[in-house]
């Protein structure tokens, strides 16, 4: 175990010291991706500028959903983002080099292409939680604050799976990264709005086959004590984690397919 | 390198179509990528759009000026725009500036702004064929979209779509050409990249922001031109006259940053050292 924990640890300080050597760079990059998560926000309150309600729900209502699903989507961009770049190991054939050694392929991928500037958009989207979360001061409960810090791990967890999973379409079709995106950073700009405005196909999909209402939407409608237009149960805000867990054991199962299906691209 | 603008003498307009050709063959090549981005585009319409009929909804079918219809056609034709200009991801010159290939580049006859724009212009027709029809298609059959009423309409957007790419193109190659100086440009193309998701008109119509600010965006900055003018031509905001006036702004934006990357590229072959390897 004890060299495992060595190897990862110097992966990641060589990634670190690799990205601070060009420190214009890098710093332009770490301001300019917190500003654009913080965009996600500025969005919806240009949206309300045009708008007095969104299906029903106030500025600050659709704000609390928005900075929930931030906060999970940082989370999980942070700590397994970096792992759409796994199309280009697999291109180039470096994932060879990977499967050689004595070390996961997964943990390899996310700690060998670790991206420190992210840390930046997770303090970024917390503060923006707080704040909102400030603007509409809902009666706080110990079950209340509970969810508030459960709501956002559980979601950064079903944000992971649906990373890992998107990525390993790229065992199968080399050159179609983008089509992950879809549903990663899809499923992003889906949980930013309650979901009772999407039509409804598309809804269950996402919403319920990819279990993005539970990252944002029925844990904010708890905090603000609504009812779900769509008249589902309360309880349901609080199964993000029953939704987790599944997520989890999908991705783990997708990717284990996906790693033995791997053939070198021989170049 | 005492290269000038012209293209060399024999065959001049022969050259910029092979290179246009070249270009459009190249990227016809990319086949999974090109559906994988069109899927993408196509589920990113509707998202977009869900949200933006809820807003004209809540706004009581009118949203600044936009009517539900005319939203629906700026959502899905700006998911194929985005591929037409290729808004994102385009750092290919600074890699070969990096790796030291871009020397090729410079010793060609034809000057390297313009040989990269043809190809460029190639890689749009190519995009225009795929992945601009494709999420059309979708917004056509599933969704009420606004369809021009006035046939000038049609040519108008054309240009205006070219004049888009045009600018797209000048813009990218300016963020391209700091590799000459930075070697590492990501934290440039995120900035880029946050420029091109909000002022082009992409994540919401400029015309939802205060009004003290659009003509800033629009005279003071390329960004609207990339995507928000042709849409605009497209849904006929206001008469002929107004989207003649997009019209102007954008070609005055594609010749000023054109004009700028000329520039730029003069001062940048002066910065080049070619890496050991």
């Amino acid at each position: 175990m004890r060299p495992t924990v060595t190897a990862y640890r110097a992966l990641l300080g060589a990634q670190v010291r690799a990205q601070t050597q060009y420190r214009f760079s890098f710093w332009l990059d770490a301001v300019a991706s917190s500003v654009i998560s913080l965009l996600d926000i500025v969005a919806v309150l240009v949206l309300f500028r045009a708008t007095p309600a969104l299906s029903g729900f106030s500025v600050r209502q659709c704000l609390v959903i928005a900075a929930l699903g931030n906060v999970a989507f940082s989370l999980a961009d942070a700590s397994v983002g970096n792992i759409d770049t796994m199309r280009q190991y697999i291109r180039t054939g470096r994932l060879d080099a990977m499967l050689l050694r004595p070390l996961g392929v997964l943990p390899q991928l996310v700690f060998g292409d670790f991206a420190p500037r992210r840390l930046g958009r997770v303090l970024q989207s917390c503060v923006v939680l707080v704040v909102t979360l400030v603007l509409v001061h809902p009666q706080w409960t110990v079950g209340r604050a509970v969810l508030v810090v459960v709501a956002p791990i559980a979601g950064a967890v079903i944000f992971s799976s649906v990373f890992v999973a998107g990525s390993t379409v790229a065992f199968w079709f080399v050159e179609s990264g983008e089509f992950a995106n879809a549903f990663t950073y899809g499923g992003r700009d889906f949980t930013l709005y309650p979901v009772s405005i999407y039509p409804g196909w598309f809804r269950g999909i996402f919403a319920y086959g990819l279990g993005f209402a539970f990252v944002a939407y029925y844990p904010a409608l708890a905090l603000l004590g609504l009812p779900d237009p769509l008249g589902a149960p309360p309880a349901l805000a609080w199964c993000s984690p029953l939704v987790a867990v599944p997520a989890v054991a999908v991705a783990a199962l997708i990717w284990r397919t996906g790693v033995r299906h791997y053939r070198s691209t021989g170049s | 390198m005492g290269m000038d603008l012209a293209w060399p003498r024999a065959g001049t307009l022969r050259t910029g179509i092979a290179l246009a050709g070249a270009g459009f063959r190249r990227w016809s090549t990319y086949r999974q990528a090109t559906i994988a981005g069109a899927f993408t585009n196509t589920i990113f319409g509707f998202l977009r759009c869900s949200v933006l009929l809820a807003v004209a909804a809540g706004a009581g079918g009118v949203a600044a000026g936009y009517r539900g219809s005319q939203l629906v056609t700026y959502v899905w034709v700006g998911q194929g725009l985005l591929a037409v200009v290729q808004l994102w991801g385009w750092t290919e010159l600074a890699d070969r500036v990096r790796t030291g290939d871009v020397q090729s580049d410079l010793l060609r006859p034809v000057h390297p702004v313009l040989s990269y724009l043809t190809a460029d212009l190639g890689r749009a027709g190519f995009a225009l064929c795929t992945r601009f029809a494709a999420p059309l298609v979708v917004g056509l059959l599933v969704f009420h979209l606004y369809l021009p009423h006035r046939l000038a309409t049609y040519p108008l957007f054309g240009l205006s779509m070219l004049a888009a790419t045009v600018v797209s193109f000048g813009v990218r190659y300016l963020v391209n050409l700091t590799a000459y100086w930075l070697l590492d440009i990501r934290g440039v193309i995120v900035a880029w990249l946050l420029c091109a998701n909000v002022l082009t008109g992409l994540y919401f119509p400029l015309a939802f922001l205060p009004d003290w600010l659009q003509p800033v965006l629009w005279y003071g900055t390329p960004f609207p031109s990339i995507l928000q003018a042709p849409i605009d031509v497209l849904v006929e905001r206001g008469t002929v006259g107004h989207q003649l006036v997009i019209l102007a702004v954008q070609l005055g934006w594609a010749a000023a940053v054109l004009a700028l990357a000329v520039l730029a590229q003069r001062r940048a072959e002066r910065r080049l050292v070619v890496q050991g390897g």
